[in-house]
C-alpha cells in the first residue's frame, strides 16, 4: 500500500523539469569548488608549471652557455696556434736574413782582410826593395869610389886591363842587383 | 529499492522515474544533495592535499593530480580556446571536468550508487547559469555588443540569401541550445544509463527470488548488468569530458577572431 502511494507519487515527477532546489545548490556548490580551484589550486600548478620551465629553460641555456664559452676558447686556441705559426716563419725568416746576412759580411771582411794582407804584403816587398835599392845605392857609391880607386891604382896603362876591370865591376854589380829585382 | 522488494512479491514492476526520485533523507535533503556535496569536499580535499606541497620532479599523488590538471589545462582548455586567451579559464574548465565526472562515477561506487547528474537541475545549473553567462560575456568583451552578435550569428563568406536562414538559426542555437543540449546530453547520458542498470539488476534479482525455472536466466541478467557497468563507466568518464569540452568549445568560439 505504502509502495503504491509511493509510486502514484513520484510516477508523476517529470524528470526533464528541473528542481529549484537543485538548481540553486548545484550553482553554490559549483561555485565553491570553482572558488577553491580558482583560489588554491590553480596557482599553485601554475607557479609549479612557471618553475619548471623556467628550470628547464635554465638549463637550456646553461647548456647553450657552456657551449658558447668551448667555442670560443677553441677559437682564441686557433687563433694563438696560428700567431704562433705565424711567429715561427717569422722567426725563421729572419734567421735565414740574418744568417745571410752574416755570411755576406763575413764574406766581406774576408775579403778585405785578404786585400789588407796583400796589400801589406806589396807594403813590406816595396820598403824592402827600397831599403835594398838605397844599400845598393850606398853599395854602388862605395864599389865606384873602390873602382875609382883601382882604376887610378893600375894607373891606366893598359886600355883592354881597363875594359877588363870595368866589364868586371858591371858583371859584379849586376851579380848583387839581380836578386834584390826578383 | 524498497519499492522493488515489495513489489517483487508479486508482480515485475519495471524501474522508471520514481527509481530517480528516492524520498528525502531528512527534511528537503536528498540523496543526489548530499552526494554533490560530497563530491566537491572530495574534489576539493583532493587538490588541496596533492598542491599543498608541489615538488619540481612529482611524486605519485602529485602525478595523478598533475596529470587530471593536465587533462582540463591541456588537452580541453588550450587545445579548444587557443594558446593565446586559455590560462583564465583554466579553473573553470577543470571544475566543469571534475565536477561532473566526479558526480558520475557516484553512479558506480557500491552504496552510493546514484548519478548526481541524472537529475537535469544539476548540470542545467552549470550550463545554464555558469558556462552560458560565461562565454557570452567574454564574447561581448572581446568584440563588443553588435562585433559579437555579428560574430556568432553571421558566419564569413555566406552569401546573403543564406544569412537569412542562417542568421536565425545561428543565434537560436548559440543563444538558447547550445547550454541546454549540454545539460541535457550528461543528464540523458546518466538518466538512461541508471536505468539501464536497474533494469537489468532488478530483474536479475526477480528473476532469482521469483521462484521456479526462472532462476536459470537469473545470471544472464547479471552478467549484461555487469558488463553494462563497464560501458557505463565509459560513459561517465567520456560524458565529463564531453561537457568540459563543449563548454571550453563555446569560450573558444566566442573569443574566436574568425570562424
Amino acid at each position: 500500500m505504502n509502495t503504491l502511494i509511493l509510486a502514484a507519487e513520484e510516477g508523476a515527477i517529470n524528470p526533464v523539469l528541473p528542481h529549484t532546489s537543485e538548481i540553486i545548490l548545484g550553482l553554490i556548490s559549483f561555485l565553491l569548488l570553482l572558488f577553491v580551484i580558482k583560489k588554491f589550486v590553480s596557482p599553485r600548478f601554475e607557479t609549479l608549471y612557471a618553475e619548471r620551465a623556467a628550470k628547464i629553460e635554465g638549463g637550456i641555456e646553461k647548456a647553450e652557455q657552456a657551449q658558447a664559452q668551448a667555442q670560443q676558447a677553441l677559437e682564441q686556441y686557433k687563433a694563438q696556434l696560428a700567431e704562433a705559426r705565424a711567429e715561427a716563419a717569422r722567426i725563421r725568416d729572419d734567421a735565414r736574413i740574418e744568417g745571410e746576412q752574416i755570411i755576406s759580411e763575413l764574406r766581406a771582411k774576408a775579403q778585405e782582410e785578404s786585400a789588407r794582407i796583400v796589400a801589406q804584403g806589396q807594403t813590406q816587398l816595396e820598403t824592402q826593395r827600397a831599403q835594398i835599392v838605397a844599400e845598393l845605392r850606398g853599395e854602388l857609391g862605395r864599389l865606384a869610389i873602390d873602382l875609382a880607386d883601382r882604376v887610378v891604382g893600375e894607373s891606366l896603362e893598359d886600355e883592354v886591363r881597363r875594359r877588363g876591370t870595368v866589364d868586371r865591376f858591371l858583371s859584379e854589380l849586376d851579380g848583387t842587383s839581380a836578386p834584390a829585382a826578383k | 529499492m524498497t519499492t522493488m522488494v515489495l513489489a517483487a512479491g508479486d508482480e515485475f514492476v519495471a524501474p522508471g522515474v520514481k527509481d530517480f526520485f528516492l524520498p528525502p533523507i531528512f527534511g528537503e535533503v536528498t540523496k543526489p544533495m548530499v552526494l554533490l556535496v560530497l563530491s566537491i569536499l572530495i574534489i576539493g580535499a583532493f587538490f588541496i592535499a596533492a598542491t599543498r606541497n608541489l615538488k619540481l620532479v612529482p611524486g605519485k599523488f602529485q602525478f595523478a593530480a598533475e596529470s587530471l590538471y593536465d587533462i582540463g589545462r591541456n588537452s580541453i582548455a588550450r587545445e579548444q580556446i587557443g594558446a593565446k586567451d586559455f590560462k583564465p579559464f583554466v579553473p573553470l574548465i577543470l571544475t566543469v571536468f571534475t565536477f561532473i565526472l566526479v558526480n558520475n562515477l557516484f553512479g558506480l561506487i557500491p552504496v552510493v550508487q546514484f548519478p548526481t547528474m541524472s537529475h537535469i537541475g544539476f548540470p542545467l545549473a552549470v550550463s545554464v547559469l555558469v558556462i552560458y553567462p560565461v562565454y557570452h560575456f567574454v564574447g561581448f568583451k572581446r568584440h563588443g555588443f553588435v562585433g559579437y552578435l555579428k560574430h556568432q550569428t553571421m558566419p564569413p563568406g555566406a552569401p546573403w540569401f543564406v544569412l537569412i536562414l542562417l542568421i536565425p538559426i545561428e543565434f537560436f542555437q548559440k543563444f538558447f541550445l547550445n547550454p541546454l543540449t549540454l545539460a541535457i546530453r550528461v543528464f540523458a547520458a546518466m538518466f538512461a544509463g541508471h536505468l539501464l542498470l536497474l533494469v537489468f539488476t532488478l530483474a536479475g534479482e526477480y528473476l532469482l527470488f521469483a521462484g521456479g525455472i526462472t532462476v536459470v536466466v537469473a545470471p544472464i541478467a547479471f552478467v549484461f548488468a555487469i558488463a553494462l557497468t563497464f560501458l557505463e563507466a565509459l560513459i561517465m568518464v567520456l560524458q565529463a569530458y564531453i561537457f568540459a569540452l563543449l563548454s571550453a568549445n563555446y569560450i573558444g568560439a566566442a573569443l574566436a577572431e574568425e570562424h
